[in-house]
């Protein structure tokens, strides 16, 4: 059996999005700048992509700017506000510890450049504290920056709650919602959100294309200086079939969307409960203000990367936080803000599904997984000792 | 990144994977903290090793490597195996890639402190300087 669980990292392109994007390669190849009649019909696909992705997004058209993917987004949104914000004298920024390296290289850069970084505990289950925000919010607060949804584990923040409270105080509020877009219910207006980052690939749309909601009012300088395109904010042709392909993604799974949830939920909750009965395993993070899609889970004495390798030879493919993964030495940033010991987070496993997989193939995992990690246990000289120091041995 | 094919295919079936219950030499090296851990196990018939088994914690690579490390020495002298280097590991394997070095310091390692192990259990002096790694597992110590 083949199964794909590996779709928080990217999707497969729907068929929707291939055949919305098909002509734009082949009849619609205008420049949407040209006045001609095959720039213009380049210019309409555009045009149509932009108000569909508003009108689900509840925003105007004119607050989406079409990126090149979720890493453009965050760096406008963050660098264009600390820019703004520091003509007002206001150089400090709130975000969290297990925000995606997009945030928080970014992140770094701006410490490094005289900014002030707050970063905010996500805790065990990786929900912040609004607590911990309404506490971190100073008069020189420039933004608050915090994902929808995290890419590792799946953990969702009270996004409408953390837009009140900065309204309240007057604060910008920028999301990282690559995760939750197509996901989740997002409504920018009730959930309060000044500026979304969001990226194509992670809803079946085309890779290396992506969007920023900017609300209206919000002057953010340019990143990428050129052209007139986007309205004067953000030069560069437009890569017309990725927008298109974008665009009918978004539609397709925001029309599938409460349906899609209740299927991902019930693979997502069998999965967890099928590998839960693993000994000396665990859940990482909240199990139920998680995204549809995530299992994320950590099982003792094996390490990541040989799991995941394992698991492609029997056709099923997923991902790991372990440091032979990550390509660092250090298992990755958000195991460790929720608490994980460096040695559980080595043994970490994300699988992440799409409304294509099925509850048989969330069986055939549940099967899979089991002897594979006994296998590398009976190998294992730290699950040896810790059986030891168990008693178990 | 990617594996040569000859890691993979020590990584999937791994040669002399297990224990010696009457070893006599054991080494540990490495620790959880940073991922990996291999624990080598030999059987010593007059400054010969006769047999060599481990267990590995660990990533592709370090596993990979475990395995090969124990082809290497296995029915060699004990002179020959303390000269075993990781370079001559990785090579055996066609290479690992460059972020991947780090996991294959631990078998030329496991390898010293099994020999160390077994000298020491016998009462044989030895020259230190033969033995000199680091014993926490130095991720630095790069080839
Ligand atoms: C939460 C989050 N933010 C940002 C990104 C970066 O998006 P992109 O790959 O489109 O640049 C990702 C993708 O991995 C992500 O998961
Ligand atoms: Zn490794």
């Amino acid at each position: 059996m083949k199964v794909y669980a590996d779709n928080a990292a990217t999707t497969k392109i729907s068929d929707t999005a291939l055949n919305a994007m098909m002509p734009c390669f082949k009849d619609v190849y205008g420049n949407p700048s040209s006045l001609h009649s095959v720039g213009q019909n380049a210019f309409h696909a555009v045009r149509d992509a932009r108000a569909q992705i508003a009108d689900i997004l509840n925003c105007k058209s004119d607050e989406i700017y079409f990126t090149s993917g979720g890493s453009e987004s965050d760096n406008w949104a963050i660098k264009g506000t600390a820019e703004l914000m520091a003509k007002k004298g206001k150089k400090h920024i709130i975000s969290t510890k297990f925000e995606h390296h997009a945030v928080l290289h970014t992140l770094k850069y701006l410490e490094k450049n005289g900014f002030e970084i707050t970063l905010l505990d996500v805790y065990e289950n990786g929900i912040i504290h609004i607590d911990d925000l309404k506490k971190a919010i100073r008069e020189d607060t420039a933004l608050v920056t915090v994902m929808f949804a995290n890419n590792e584990i799946g953990t969702v923040q009270p996004i409408r709650e953390i837009g009140a409270v900065c309204r309240e105080r007057g604060v910008l509020f920028h999301t990282d919602a690559v995760q939750a877009v197509g996901h989740l219910p997002i409504d920018v207006q009730n959930d309060n959100i000044d500026m979304l980052s969001m990226s194509g690939h992670k809803f079946h749309g085309p890779k290396g294309i992506g969007a920023l909601y900017c609300k209206n009012g919000i002057r953010l300088p340019n990143l990428i200086e050129g052209g007139a395109q986007e309205r004067n904010r953000r030069a560069g042709t437009e890569n017309v079939p990725a927008i298109v392909g974008m665009a009918a993604a978004l539609k397709e799974a925001a029309d599938n969307l409460s349906e899609n949830t209740k299927k991902l939920c019930e693979i997502r909750d069998r999965v967890i409960d099928g590998l839960l009965k693993i000994p000396s395993s665990r859940v990482n993070g909240d199990r139920t203000a998680r995204l549809p899609g995530n299992v994320s889970m950590c099982f003792e004495g094996v390490e990541g990367e040989s799991l995941l390798l394992y698991l492609d030879m029997v056709g099923i493919q997923a991902s790991s936080g372990s440091a032979c993964t990550s390509g660092s030495l250090d298992p990755s940033h958000v195991l460790l803000s929720i608490g994980l010991p460096h040695e559980i987070a080595h043994g970490s496993l994300r699988l992440s599904f799409c409304e294509e997989n099925t509850l048989e193939q969330a069986d055939y995992i549940i099967e899979q997984v089991p002897p594979i990690i006994k296998r590398l246990r009976d190998m294992s000289p730290l699950w040896e000792r810790l059986q030891k120091e168990r008693g178990n041995a | 990144m990617e594996y040569s094919e000859k890691v993979m295919e020590h990584f999937v079936h791994p040669h002399n994977v297990g224990k010696i219950e009457d070893a006599d030499g054991i080494g540990e090296v490495g620790n959880a903290k940073c991922g990996d851990i291999m624990k080598m196990y030999l059987k010593i018939d007059d400054g010969i090793i006769t047999d060599v088994k481990f267990n590995t914690y660990g990533c592709a690579s370090a596993i990979a490597t475990s395995s090969m490390a124990t082809d290497l020495i296995k029915g060699k002298p004990l002179s020959e195996a303390l000269k075993l280097t990781n370079k001559a590991v990785v090579e055996a394997l066609d290479g690992l890639p460059a972020v991947k070095i780090h996991c294959s310091v631990l078998a030329e390692q496991a390898i010293k402190a099994a020999v160390r192990d077994y000298y020491d259990k016998n009462g044989i002096e030895y020259d230190e300087a033969q033995f000199h790694f680091n014993e926490t597992h130095e991720h630095g110590v790069e080839e």
